[in-house]
């Protein structure tokens, strides 16, 4: 069974992200793989566990990005593609679909592609439905099991009123909540494994497409109005003191 | 401006912030709202009392469940022969997923997760947080239509007009040899979902260090910890079911496995806006505090002076939350005749 999962690099999320002189810039704090990426990673080896054959992991970016490439490598993938052009900057999500669905296309015989649910970067979770959209594949977002057999699969979804319980034919998209299942760490054998890959870069021209053309532009970035309120810090005599001062000060405020 | 506002319901019951989209899209023009569903007819009298000029119902029981594919195929085929300049969702899990795909079938972009926009000359600028709320960008879209979905809470619902009605327009679901089955459904813990909640109480790593309690004896060190941290989540969803509020937890709490993940609060789980959050022996990571600083009043205890926390609260208690915390519920149960 072919597998792929798309990853991204992004910030730290425990790093102070601000914008400075119109630039953003998150300090000294590392870039990482995307956190919700790594239980796509996860996702894809438990279906090669299970089933035999080969995950491939693929992003988009410079050179650095390949560091995200080598997490999911060092987590047990078996190969991995850098998607790297100069036309590929400030793509938006239909544009980044375009990309990675033709790098699916491309590879060829894909059976299961994984992505996290969203990007903590740009936040928007919009991709892994967009990249099914235009393989024309199922779309089974948000999955917190997954069970594939044969040429089908049955997934738990999870949506604001509990699970949706699905199934659909192969070859299909998935995203991956949280409740999937801790992302294995990866391993010294697999650390060792993934500093001495060489990971080849496609261009666009190998994907034979154009640059796709991003339609959604952030016209400005800015930090948020500063929140830091002056606090209120009640005490009292006692515990029920505190308490009943404190829910009077609280029901003051109208918010409930 | 014509504008589709897709209402997001599960078997009939409209999410609340599909009005509130109804109530923005109304700012802006004529609007249509779109139901897609099976026996639809209450919730499209009901888009009509929140202000829909227009109901575009699918009503057929090919779509009686929410199947991607299905649903995004006749909301495309609808906005392509009606072209609508503005297609607006709620940001729930099929508003996202919907605004997503249309998006591929029409050749234009999404701008997600909006907190506020400004129309002019029929362009849009909207405003919306990224990195979880740490920075926030203006967007615009260069192609028609405009799709935005637009985040709970983050507008105001409109009010009810009991009554009003408007035209109802019939239009085809689109059926085809779609490659998904639901098969059915299985329910969540239940209580009150935290994106809608307007008020939160969450527990974080503290909850487990109530040094008063002592343990039934044969537990090992972690699984002590655990039944330590259940005690003091007790005490958080007292207080929680005295206000009526959902239960939130830290990725602290959520990691150490005190809690489930649906509960966690930050940028890695759910990012939230109530009225009111009290926070209960968390200290304040950045990635915590990310997901709940645009709460309008937040309320600490904890038992660190310097946590961060106490820079984004109104009021705090620099004390014992697992004294400060039931004295606080029964206050209340006091004040709100419970």
């Amino acid at each position: 069974m072919k597998i792929v999962v798309c990853v991204k690099q992004v910030p730290d999320s425990a790093a102070k992200v601000v914008v400075e002189n119109g630039k953003v810039t998150w300090g000294d704090a590392p870039l990482v793989i995307n956190p919700w990426d790594e239980y796509a990673v996860e996702a894809a080896l438990q279906q090669k566990e299970a089933h035999g054959g080969t995950v491939t992991a693929i992003t988009m970016g410079g050179e650095s990005a390949k560091d995200a490439l080598k997490h999911a490598l060092a987590m047990g993938a078996d190969d991995a593609i850098l998607i790297s052009d100069p036309a590929l900057s400030n793509l938006d999500t239909q544009a980044t679909a375009q990309v990675l669905s033709a790098a699916i296309q491309k590879i060829g015989g894909v059976e299961l592609a994984f992505f996290g649910r969203q990007a903590i970067d740009g936040d928007a979770g919009l991709v892994p439905a967009q990249t099914a959209r235009l393989l024309d594949w199922p779309a089974l977002t948000l999955a917190s099991t997954i069970k594939v057999e044969g040429d089908s699969v049955r997934v738990e979804r999870a949506i604001e009123e509990g699970r949706q319980v699905v199934t659909a034919k192969l070859p299909a998209v998935f995203s991956l909540v949280k409740d999937f299942g801790e992302p294995r760490y990866p391993s010294f054998m697999g650390i060792r494994k993934a500093s001495r890959a060489v990971i080849p870069a496609w261009s666009l021209a190998e994907l034979s497409i154009s640059a796709p053309a991003a339609v959604i532009a952030w016209t400005e970035i800015t930090n948020p109005p500063s929140r830091e309120v002056k606090c209120d810090i009640v005490t009292g005599g006692s515990p029920e003191e505190i308490a009943e001062a404190l829910a009077d000060k609280i029901l003051a405020e109208k918010v409930l | 401006m014509n504008t589709f506002v897709y209402i997001d319901h599960f078997k009939g019951n409209a999410l609340p912030a599909s009005w509130e989209a109804l109530g923005v899209a109304k700012t802006l023009g004529t609007v249509a709202a779109v139901i897609f569903g099976s026996g639809m007819e209450a919730l499209a009298k009901t888009a009509f009392e929140y202000g829909a000029d227009e109901v575009l119902l699918a009503d057929d029981v090919s779509l009686a469940d929410y199947r991607a594919e299905a649903f995004a195929s006749t909301l495309s085929a609808a906005a392509a022969s009606r072209t609508p300049d503005l297609l607006l969702f709620p940001t729930t899990t099929r508003g996202r997923e919907l605004a997503a795909m249309a998006a591929i079938d029409l050749k234009t972009g999404v701008m997600v997760d909006v907190i506020a926009l400004e129309a002019k000359d029929g362009k849009i600028t909207v405003t919306r947080p990224i990195y979880a709320g740490k920075l926030l960008t203006k967007e615009t879209c260069s192609s028609k239509p405009q799709i935005i979905t637009l985040r709970g809470r983050a507008f105001p619902k409109p009010a009810q007009q009991a009554g009003k009605s408007g035209t109802l327009t019939k239009v085809a679901a689109v059926t085809g040899d779609f490659p998904t089955k639901v098969e059915g459904y299985a329910e969540s813990g239940g209580g009150v979902s935290l994106t809608d909640a307007s008020v939160i109480v969450s527990g974080g790593r503290g909850v487990s260090n109530n040094p008063a309690l002592t343990p039934p004896g044969g537990l090992d060190e972690k699984q002590a910890e655990i039944w330590k941290a259940q005690q003091g989540f007790a005490l958080v969803k007292d207080l929680a079911s005295a206000l009526n509020a959902a239960v939130g937890a830290s990725r602290a709490a959520v990691d150490a496995g005190y809690v489930p993940y649906t509960h966690q609060v930050g940028q890695t789980g759910k990012v939230v806006s109530p009225d009111l959050y009290i926070a209960c022996g968390i200290s304040g990571a950045i990635q915590h505090l990310a997901g709940m600083r645009t709460s309008k009043l937040i309320v600490a205890i904890n038992k660190d002076a310097e946590a961060p926390i106490f820079k984004l609260a109104r009021y705090g208690v620099v004390g014992d939350m697992f004294q400060v915390v039931p004295a606080l519920t029964a206050a209340f149960k006091k004040r709100l005749g419970k």
